[in-house]
């Protein structure tokens, strides 16, 4: 698993990349109400703000880790958001997408690295 | 604004795990470990624990009751001088132009008259009540006295277990009790829709008087997280985000604390700052109103979403003043200003979020049946 400076994570899955919110993010968000997630099989650039997570006090966005499509999304968390507290870095991925510039991965953190980063 | 100033109880919330933010220039809770939503399903269901000591505690003194009473009459639209000894009430400052300047709730004390008012507002408060009445009242600042609030429907047995002379108090009685042998006063009435207690405590007392009252097992920290969803629930207004200097009673759908003896042809009527503005807003009945709006989907409709009157184009004709999640309601409840037009309950508009128009009906408040004990 991968890790951004933005406190997502990313695990490869059958050549594509599940992206979702780690602990530690989950943690300061509180207790998640909703999430909009994006339309499948649209491209989006590193950076762009494709799932907006709502918790009981405030709105924050997830932005796409790297350039590539959007493959997937979860549905089961449109019904329960809570999943994203419960177990985020488990069932409560967001979405899948394909990488189209796999430079962009190298800067990812390990999670010994990410743990760091957090600390 | 900082958050520099600190309430009595802000070493007890640092051990109690409270996550701290910048509030009306205090360093105040948002929430505590077991977060917004435990804390705020825990108040409905058995007895939340807040500390409120930012806000403002003013005392008004003077030759008699008669004046003292008169006297804040001129500041507010409220029946001061019928107010029984004992026994508090809700109000607002208003302003020339018929404004709300801010909120309180003001106690009869025999001759002396107990105000609260907001923390953001209290210097202006006393500012204003210091130019505005008579020099034989004293406005004093009891900036030595905690404020702490217990609320929930087991508020009653947590307290009358501390002095059994609680639990004889109806809504809105104010009266001295000893809890632990504290010498405390305290309101029957609160800002969540739930039944409870507010109770000033000398400063010095206030962490002893936390943690006996946090002893109960019924009772668990709650922060200003829960508090807003808590008061949004029961249809109360925020001052600075639901009412201000721009609203005006009438519009903000607060004319229920505006008693018949202030009103035109009432026995005492006017004689407040903007009488006139907000008695021909009352006749009138047109111009924007305070509504709730539940939206129908899952996602929240926060402070700030405008409001239409169509799926697509033309102009705004409302907006949000507070909206959130309800975890009571289990839903995005929020409340806002639309035209008197479209202010019945059951009025479909819509709300854009994120560039979006998404449906929400105009509903009653409060969202939360309010469960105080007449």
């Amino acid at each position: 698993m991968k890790f951004t400076e933005e406190h997502e994570w990313l695990r490869e899955e059958g050549g594509e990349m599940v992206v979702g919110i780690t602990i530690h993010a989950a943690a300061q968000l509180g207790d998640v109400v909703f999430v909009e997630l994006p339309e499948e099989g649209i491209t989006v650039s590193k950076d762009d703000e494709v799932v907006v997570i709502e918790s009981v006090k405030a709105a924050s966005d997830i932005l796409a880790p790297v350039d590539g499509e959007i493959t997937e999304v979860n549905a089961a968390l449109a019904d329960n958001p809570a999943m994203v507290n419960d177990d985020p870095q488990g069932e409560a991925w967001f979405f899948k997408m394909t990488v189209s510039d796999p430079s962009q991965l190298e800067e990812f953190m390990d999670e010994a690295g990410y743990q760091k980063f957090i600390a | 604004m900082t958050g520099s100033d600190t309430t009595p109880l802000h070493g007890l919330h640092l051990e109690l795990g409270a996550k701290m933010i910048p509030f009306a220039g205090y360093d105040m809770p948002v929430q505590y470990r077991a977060g917004v939503m435990q804390e705020h399903l825990h108040t409905r269901a058995a007895a939340g624990l807040f500390d409120v000591s930012h806000m403002g505690q003013v005392r008004l003194s003077g030759p008699s009751w008669e004046a003292v009473a008169g006297a804040f009459e001129t500041l507010v639209p409220m029946d001061v001088k019928g107010l029984a000894d004992g026994r508090q009430r809700y109000g607002f400052f208003t302003s020339d132009a018929g404004g709300i300047e801010d909120d309180l709730m003001f106690a009869r004390a025999g001759d002396d008259l107990m105000v609260v008012v907001n923390a953001a507002c209290k210097a202006a408060d006393i500012a204003h009540m210091r130019a505005g009445l008579p020099g034989e009242i004293s406005v004093d600042a009891l900036s030595d006295r905690a404020l702490v609030a217990l609320q929930g429907p087991r508020a009653q047995a947590v307290m009358a277990g501390l002095d059994a002379r609680a639990a004889q108090m109806r809504f809105m009685d104010v009266a001295e009790l000893e809890p632990g042998g504290l010498a405390v006063v305290a309101s029957r009435s609160g800002y969540t829709g739930e039944d409870g207690y507010e109770i000033s405590v000398p400063a010095a007392e206030a962490e002893r008087l936390a943690r006996l009252l946090l002893e109960h097992e019924d009772v668990m920290p709650v922060g200003l997280g829960a508090r807003d969803s808590l008061r949004l629930e029961a249809g109360l207004c925020l001052y600075g985000h639901d009412i201000d200097a721009t609203t005006d009673p009438v519009s903000a759908a607060l004319t229920w604390a505006i008693q018949k003896v202030r009103r035109r042809g009432g026995d005492r009527a006017g004689g407040f700052p903007g009488a006139d503005v907000i008695f021909e807003r009352m006749d009138q009945g047109d111009g924007p109103r305070r509504v709730g709006l539940q939206p129908e989907g899952r996602a929240p409709m926060r402070e700030g979403v405008q409001i239409f009157d169509s799926a697509e184009g033309g102009d705004p004709v409302g907006h949000v003043t507070s909206g959130g999640f309800g975890p009571t309601v289990g839903a995005p409840v929020a409340m806002g200003y639309v035209p008197h037009a479209l202010s019945a309950p059951g009025t479909g508009l819509w709300g854009e979020v994120r560039g979006k128009r998404l449906p929400v009906n105009v509903t009653a408040l409060p969202f939360v049946p309010a469960n105080f004990k007449r």
